[in-house]
C-alpha cells in the first residue's frame, strides 16, 4: 500500500509522525485552496454568470 | 515497525523450518494492483470532496472578505453605506433640484480593466449591502476575485446606453446572491467618484447564455441604438448551474452629484 509505504518511511516516533502528517496535509490543503482549485474551476464553465461566448 | 514477512508465520510451518509464509498469514506490506488502485481511488474522491468544499464554502469566505475590503479601501465611497448605518443614522439625502433625468452625467475616465470604479447598494438586499463594480466581464481577472464586472464597452453609470453588469449568483461571495427577490421599482444605487445613479427596476426575464442582446445599448433590441439610460443585471440559473441566466432589468430614475447627502432611497426600508 502506498500509505504504509510511506508512513515507514517518515523518520521519528510515531506521534511525531502524526504530526509531520498533519503539517504536509494542512500545506497541500492549502496550496490546493489557494492556487490549483481557482485554476481548476476558471477551466470549467458551470458558474459563468455572464452572456455572450460563454469564453470569460 | 513490522515483522518481516515469515516471522509471524514460523511456528505454523510444520517442518519447524523456516520457510515462504502462506500468503494469509503474512502482513500485508507489498503493493497489490488493487491496493494500490483502491489507494488512490480514495485519493481522487478526498480531492473531489475539497473541492466540493472550497467552491461552496471557502470561495464565499474569501470573496466577502475581499469585496469588503475593496469598498473600505475607495476613499469616495460613501462611509455610511460602508458601515451600513444608513437606517440607523440621521443622514442629509440629496435634495430633489440636484437630480437630473435628461442628461448624461459629467463625463468620466473610462475605466482601466480590472479598476473598481463604482460600488452598488441594494435596498432590498439589506442595508449593508455595498458591492464593488469593476471593469472587464472575465471570471479568472474581474468576477471571482473583485466580485460584480461591467460588460466591457457598454454605458457608465447615469449614461446615455446600457450599463450591464455581471455577478456570481452562488460562489466567490455570491454578490447577487439574492436576485430573485427583487421586485418592479426596487431601487438599485449605484456610486462612483464623481455620481450617485439611482435605477428602478422594471423586469426580469431568464434566457439562454447566449441572449447578448440583453446587454445591447437598448436591451433586446441590438438594432435600436441607445434610447434611454438603462441598466442590466446578469447572474447565474438556476443556482449552482450555469444553464440559463437570470437578467435584471432596470431604468435610470435620476442622477446627482457627489457630495450633497444620500439618496433617500437608501433610508427606505423596502416593504
Amino acid at each position: 500500500m502506498i500509505s504504509t509505504w510511506v508512513w515507514d518511511r517518515i523518520p521519528g516516533p510515531a506521534f511525531l509522525k502524526a504530526i509531520l502528517v498533519a503539517l504536509v496535509l494542512v500545506a497541500v490543503v492549502l496550496v490546493l485552496f489557494e492556487w490549483v482549485f481557482p485554476w481548476v474551476s476558471t477551466m470549467i464553465p458551470v458558474q459563468d454568470p455572464t452572456v455572450g461566448d460563454g469564453g470569460s | 515497525m513490522s515483522a518481516p514477512p515469515g516471522v509471524a508465520s514460523d511456528e505454523s510451518t510444520p517442518s519447524g523450518q523456516p520457510g515462504p509464509s502462506p500468503a494469509h498469514a503474512a502482513p500485508r506490506r507489498g503493493l497489490s494492483v488493487v491496493g494500490v488502485l483502491g489507494e488512490l481511488l480514495i485519493l481522487a474522491g478526498a480531492l473531489l470532496g475539497l473541492y466540493v468544499v472550497w467552491e461552496l464554502f471557502y470561495t464565499d469566505v474569501q470573496g466577502d472578505r475581499a469585496q469588503r475590503e475593496i469598498v473600505e479601501e475607495l476613499a469616495w465611497a460613501e462611509p455610511d453605506v460602508v458601515e451600513g448605518d444608513v437606517v440607523t443614522t440621521d443622514i442629509e439625502t440629496i435634495p430633489d433640484d440636484l437630480k437630473v433625468t435628461d442628461e448624461d452625467p459629467p463625463e468620466m475616465a473610462y475605466p482601466s480593466y480590472t479598476e473598481t470604479f463604482a460600488t452598488m447598494m441594494v435596498p432590498r438586499w439589506g442595508d449593508d449591502y455595498v458591492r464593488p463594480i469593476s471593469e472587464g466581464d472575465s471570471r479568472r481577472d474581474v468576477l471571482d476575485p473583485l466580485g460584480i464586472g461591467h460588460y466591457p464597452d457598454t454605458a457608465l453609470p447615469g449614461e446615455l446606453g446600457n450599463f450591464a453588469i455581471s455577478g456570481h449568483r452562488t460562489t466567490y461571495g455570491k454578490p447577487f446572491k439574492r436576485v430573485d427577490e427583487l421586485q418592479e421599482g426596487d431601487a438599485l444605487v449605484v456610486q462612483t467618484e464623481g455620481i450617485w445613479a439611482v435605477y428602478e427596476v422594471t423586469g426580469w426575464e431568464i434566457v439562454d447564455p447566449s441572449a447578448v442582446e440583453v446587454v445591447a445599448p437598448t436591451p433586446n433590441q441590438p438594432g435600436a441604438g441607445a434610447t434611454g439610460r438603462f441598466m442590466t443585471l446578469t447572474t447565474c440559473h438556476p443556482l449552482y448551474s450555469a444553464a440559463e441566466r437570470w437578467i435584471v432589468y432596470s431604468e435610470l430614475k435620476y442622477w446627482a452629484p457627489t457630495g450633497h447627502g444620500i439618496p433617500s432611497e437608501l433610508t427606505e426600508v423596502p416593504a
